[in-house]
């Protein structure tokens, strides 16, 4: 039986930070979480306070919106720390005030195009792990050859798991026939391009495992009597 | 220069900076911020020996550069490249003047690169053509993030922008280093981008773009830009200094860089004052690809010599003794 503190953090788990593709629990980004007949307060706190406020929004307003969907919570309040922005964005979120409503004339974008954008990078960085895996088990296995590999010829490991929810995101299929390196509409490349399509997901992957490196080490500088210390995590 | 197992390397640090981030010349609570975030970046990556107090790093002086640099540095010739920042800065945060001195006093080690803002208009560009010829410029550092009044920043290939890079084609000022790099600005739109690169370099085929921190979060976009157009060119600063802190990770890095743009288009940065160039020149000579990392093949001495300093020098034609030259044409070489 979890508490309630467990049962919002393991709710807290589903939020990930957009461009890391991590979840915010794993990230340290939860700084505190209290819990007071079933009203919960939440601090967030970021790597630098120049984080830009859009991914910030994104993190706090789903993070009010997983804990508001437990059935026990009667009232949520996220707040983030030590943000340029926290007064703006503290006050939007209190009044439900969505992200345009929050930053006005600033917001050029609407949230879902963002999200819809580190859903496809993550996928590509899901897919690049999955095959660079593949390669380096197997020497015989050539680039090109990746063009054949389906979903039934990915190990039953975390990394493909990681591949088929990030599909699943995407809203492409995970049954065992279908091809696993493609684009972000599920359709495979000819087998002439494999070798560039790799290169390319692979810088992507390293592009968003650096930023992971790069908040990591900035959040343990920041806040280094609160949070531990991380260790190398590349593949 | 810096000898390791028989092989010296002539080096040429590109992006240093002489600062001023003291309290008294903090105009506002940005003023803090930004240095603030640079100690973070200082501390984050540096090794424990090289991390400096916070009242050392908020303002270093000539003479310690000077230390720094070519004392205790192995730096040969190093390359201001400045950040005015005057919103956030009584006295603006790069120093011109004093670094302006100190180039003219030591001209065959230090090169001073300028800076210009497209919102400035019609006055900036005359400014530009006064700065051109007094300061003898080669290049300038370019910071699309930087605030101007309602403006939180600009982009290359705006209409305004386009016209100081036309005059600075006319002055000669070949060398255009843009700050496309991680977030230290509270930017709400990505200012960081480096899509506007694109259509400058496309446009502009006698300058060079060199885009410092290599784009950094953006690498793959970078690279994408880069492998099409032949004049857009990586700075490492920023990124070099995981070689401690994440050695695999900055393997990824040098071999994607090495792979999309080739070893003739990297420069070695120290961005100093943020960190000392000493540990990264060492480090840097003694660093190879893991060998399980087998989709890139290891770095080798040419590479390195080309990527610390012969690239740079090429680029600012920096006078490199022969012996330290590659023996080889460059045009010759296997990667």
């Amino acid at each position: 039986m979890l508490t309630p503190e467990q049962h919002a953090r393991a709710a807290l788990d589903a939020v990930v930070d957009p461009e890391l593709d991590e979840p915010i629990t794993e990230l340290g980004f939860v700084r505190s979480l209290e819990v007071d007949d079933g009203r919960v307060t939440v601090h967030l706190r970021l790597p630098t306070p120049f984080c830009a406020p859009n991914f910030a929004y994104l993190m706090a307003s789903d993070a009010k919106d997983v804990l508001t969907e437990l059935s026990w919570t009667r009232a949520v309040t996220v707040e983030l720390d030590d943000h340029h922005d926290s007064e703006v964005i503290n006050r939007g979120l209190a009044v439900e005030a969505g992200y345009r409503g929050t930053f006005g004339a600033e917001a050029d974008t609407d949230l879902d195009e963002l999200r819809r954008t580190f859903h496809r990078k993550a996928h590509t960085a899901a897919m690049e792990r999955a095959l660079t895996g593949m390669l380096r088990a197997d020497p015989d296995l050539a680039e090109t050859d990746l063009h054949r590999v389906t979903v039934a010829d990915l190990p039953a490991d975390g990394t493909t798991r990681a591949l088929l929810r990030r599909r699943s995101a995407l809203g492409l299929g995970t049954d065992a026939t279908l091809p696993v390196l493609v684009d972000e509409h599920g359709s495979p490349y000819p087998r002439e391009e494999i070798p560039l399509r790799l290169r390319r997901a692979r810088s992507t992957r390293i592009s968003i495992d650096g930023n992971a490196h790069f908040c990591r080490g900035l959040l343990h500088t920041r806040y280094a009597d609160e949070s531990p210390a991380t260790e190398e995590t590349t593949a | 220069m810096y000898t390791k197992d028989g092989e010296t390397y002539f080096i040429v640090d590109a992006h240093v900076a002489l600062w001023d981030a003291r309290p008294e010349n903090q105009r506002n609570i940005h003023g803090k911020q930004f240095i603030d975030c640079f100690y973070d970046y200082h501390r984050n990556l540096s090794p424990e020996s090289e991390k400096w107090p916070y009242e050392e790093f908020l303002h270093q002086g000539s003479e310690r550069l000077m230390r720094d640099l070519f004392d205790e540095g192995h730096v040969d010739h190093a390359i201001f490249q400045p950040a005015l920042l005057d919103e956030f800065y009584r006295n603006g945060f790069g120093q011109t003047e004093e670094a302006f001195a100190l180039a003219n006093a030591h001209p065959d080690k230090l090169t001073y690169n300028h800076c210009w803002d497209p919102r400035f208009g019609e006055g900036g560009l005359k400014q530009l053509r006064e700065d051109a010829k007094r300061f003898g410029l080669k290049g300038c550092k370019l910071y699309t993030a930087e605030w101007r009044g309602q403006s939180r920043g600009w982009k290359l290939d705006d209409p305004w922008s386009y016209r100081y890079l036309e005059t600075a084609r006319e002055l000669g000022i070949r060398n255009i280093h843009i700050h496309k790099g991680p977030t230290v600005r509270p930017l709400d739109r990505d200012a960081f981008d480096v899509a506007d690169v694109d259509k400058a370099a496309t446009d502009f085929p006698e300058l060079n773009f060199v885009i410092e921190h290599v784009g950094l979060p953006r690498l793959e976009d970078f690279c994408w830009i880069a492998t099409q157009e032949p004049n857009v060119h990586a700075g490492l600063a920023v990124a070099i200094p995981f070689m401690h802190t994440r050695p695999r990770y900055f393997a990824e890095i040098i071999g994607e860089l090495l792979y999309w743009l080739d070893e003739d288009r990297i420069q070695f940065s120290s961005d100093y004052a943020i960190w000392t160039p000493r540990w990264l020149v060492e480090r840097f000579v003694d660093f190879q690809i893991p060998e399980d990392m087998t989709e890139y093949p290891p770095l080798t001495t040419a590479q390195k010599k080309k990527i610390l300093g012969l690239n740079a020098a090429e680029m600012y034609d920096i006078p490199v003794p022969a012996e330290l030259r590659l023996d080889q044409p460059r045009t010759a070489e296997v990667v």
